[in-house]
């Protein structure tokens, strides 16, 4: 039924973007005269940017890039509010001076050894664990494929519950326990999905299976512990920016340096892989090596964000799912999943510490509660979707 | 089962042994795929021909033997480097969600980019090229979501032609497609091989449709053997497919093209009509 209909359409098309194309693929590679440029139908979505002679060449969307820009204008807003305001109000300027290092002594304590690693901290972790759900989404094919869901933070929280109930470790070793309980607990999934093929549900499944082992493990650790270290385990379990110092954030800062552009290098093959297992290999993608890479990457990072805040739900499942919708990227979009995941966890502990302003409210409680409405619309959209 | 091809075929295997899901499906399998052929693989469910053209592209490794491609074996290429030189149509690929037609096909050019050259020249012209074949390029901007099967079918064959590889290997291609769109599924293959020379692998399901566009026909049965290879029309016999499927025929000329056409032989009416 289409053959004609779609000769009709091409030939209307052509005629009526072919000058928006040239504009389009602009005057960079014009220059090249090898390849004939034949004006046609716009074949990409978005721009591409092309040095002369076209040694090098950038895919842009433009929404992707307007997305990110906004959200990056929200995080500078949230960090300014975060600086300037609370017990102790500060000019913008007040702020600057302190952060350069010329201001005063009251202003330079607040904003140094108080809000500034609590905020960087609050936003490395929120990157973080964006990412960290972004690749874990993309390689299940799966909205639920988030590590908080499939088992990776209770596993944390074990490792952390472990050092606090029988090691009865300091702060730095509760965080090493945590990672080290993060990494462990994804090996040990990763060993049993991996004989079936790394197949994207497999690994939602056994996860979650694995996730409510080590949530009763928890529980478990918890009743043999005394009121002290329990009171302390559960203070850990909530998931808190508070009392967050240089160490932390710099840890967290650390590891997001190294593992986020890992996780932009391997970004292309994460959409390749998007299209399953034969077609990326297909394409000349290393599938299995590539999953591998991608998968401890983002364990990692989530085992990396999990040890220095304790366990803050939510942010890993959400943060990408909304990217993604708001860029409408048929990409993993892991620049934008980063900055709205720093954006939603950034302004999660603003509203925990001024709005409940006398409460302490820890930042877990509120990402927790957004986290619970937004799985209930996740899982009834879902399961309609699935019905029709 | 002799060839009269040469052995300096681009693409060719040599005593594979190959297993899927743990079950042995061919063992001591020859293979040659003459150059510029349409060859197409035909056989009973199970016989092992979706699994050897998974070898042949180096999608799954054989238990024992090997692939050759252009006088090496494919297992010492790089990915990418196989991908530029033989491409695959898989059974089932999934779109991304709400990706627009023509960037699923620009994918089909990952094998020729990198990092910091996403998109040259030279990409923009393979794709155009390629949905052009395909009579996709008037779809460029729509989302592969809201084309119908055969449409999708014909996308996903441009993305493998913008790999601009002369080799394709098509696994089962007309599958899930209603008769008029296999038809043409099936056409475009035979034009990509006769103007522009292409070597074309593929796995079918109809015996008569392989014999219509075959060149070369190879007929496997369980256990992965390879019973006869060859021009169809030299090969095809009725003890051929009742050997291989079991099936009692008779082979006539087709009308249209003079090719094999195998007729199943009617039912024997031993029950009495239902009305007496």
């Amino acid at each position: 039924m289409s053959a004609a209909h779609d000769a009709d359409t091409a030939v209307a098309h052509e005629s009526r973007t072919g000058d928006g194309h040239e504009s389009r693929t602009g005057d960079g590679h014009e220059s090249r005269t090898a390849v004939a440029h034949v004006p046609g139908p716009r074949i990409l979505s978005g721009s591409v940017l092309r040095t002369r002679g076209g040694r090098y060449s950038l895919r842009m969307q433009g929404r992707t890039v307007a997305v990110t820009v906004i959200l990056l204008v929200v995080l500078v807003a949230v960090m300014g509010i975060t600086l300037t305001t609370g017990d102790f109000d500060l000019s913008v300027g007040e702020v600057l001076e302190a952060l350069f290092g010329s201001g005063g002594g009251a202003a330079d304590f607040v904003v140094n050894t108080l809000r500034m690693p609590r905020l960087v901290t609050a936003l490395c972790v929120g990157a973080a664990l964006a990412v960290s759900g972004a690749i874990l989404q993309s390689l299940t094919a799966n909205p639920l494929g988030s590590p908080d869901i499939i088992g990776f933070t209770n596993g944390s929280a074990t490792g952390a519950l472990v050092v606090i109930v029988v090691l009865h470790g300091s702060m730095t070793q509760i965080a090493i326990g945590a990672l080290v309980g993060g990494l462990l607990t994804a090996a040990a999934i990763y060993l049993l999905v991996v004989g079936g093929g790394l197949q994207g549900f497999r690994l939602v499944v056994i996860g979650i299976g694995v996730s409510s082992l080590l949530l009763a493990a928890n529980s478990y650790l918890i009743t043999r512990a005394s009121w002290q270290e329990a009171l302390e385990a559960q203070a850990w379990l909530i998931g808190s920016l508070g009392n967050r110092g240089w160490d932390h954030a710099t840890a967290i800062g650390a590891a997001v340096a190294v593992l986020l552009p890992l996780a932009l290098l391997f970004a292309r093959r994460l959409s390749m892989v998007e299209m399953g297992d034969d077609t990326a290999r297909a394409l000349g993608v290393n599938v299995r090596a590539s999953r591998t890479a991608l998968l401890l990457i983002s364990v990692a990072l989530a085992a990396f964000a999990t040890a220095v805040t304790g366990p803050i739900w939510f942010v890993a499942l959400a943060a990408p799912q909304i990217a993604r919708k708001l860029t409408r990227s048929s990409g993993p979009a892991l620049v934008p999943a980063a900055a709205m995941g720093a954006v939603l966890l950034a302004g999660s502990d603003l509203a925990v510490q001024r709005v409940f302003s006398p409460a302490l409210l820890p930042v877990g409680t509120a990402t927790g509660t957004i986290g619970g409405l937004y799985l209930i619309w996740l899982l009834v959209t879902e399961s309609r979707k699935s019905r029709a | 089962m002799t060839g009269t091809v040469p052995p300096t075929a681009r693409l060719r295997a040599e005593d594979l042994t190959l297993s899927y899901d743990q079950r042995t499906v061919a063992t001591s399998l020859d293979v040659v795929i003459p150059d510029h052929s349409f060859t197409v693989i035909i056989g009973p469910n199970a016989c092992g021909k979706s699994t050897l053209l998974k070898a042949l592209a180096r999608m799954i490794k054989p238990q024992a033997g090997e692939v050759y491609l252009d006088g090496a074996a494919i297992a010492s290429y790089r990915s990418r480097e196989v991908a530029r030189r033989l491409g695959l149509l898989p059974q089932s690929s999934t779109a991304p969600g709400g990706i627009t037609v023509g960037d699923l096909v620009a994918r089909g050019r990952y094998p020729h980019q990198k990092l910091l050259k996403q998109w040259s020249a030279e990409d923009e012209s393979a794709v155009a090229e390629a949905m052009r074949q395909t009579g996709v390029l008037s779809l460029a901007d729509r989302p592969v979501d809201d084309l119908s099967g055969g449409q999708r079918q014909r996308v996903w064959l441009s993305m493998v032609l913008a790999q601009q590889t002369s080799i394709l290997l098509l696994d089962e291609p007309t599958t899930y497609l209603d008769i008029a769109h296999q038809v043409e599924v099936l056409d475009l293959c035979a034009d990509l091989h006769e103007h522009k020379g292409h070597t074309i692998v593929a796995v079918l399901h109809d015996l008569n449709q392989a014999c219509r566009y075959a060149t070369h026909l190879v007929v496997m049965k369980p256990g992965g053997i390879v019973a006869a290879e060859g021009d169809p029309s030299q090969i095809m016999t009725e003890e051929l497919i009742e050997d291989v499927f079991g099936l009692s025929c008779r082979i006539i000329e087709d009308p249209e093209t003079g090719t094999p056409l195998m007729v199943p032989t009617a039912r024997r009416r031993t029950a009495a009509p239902a009305t007496s």
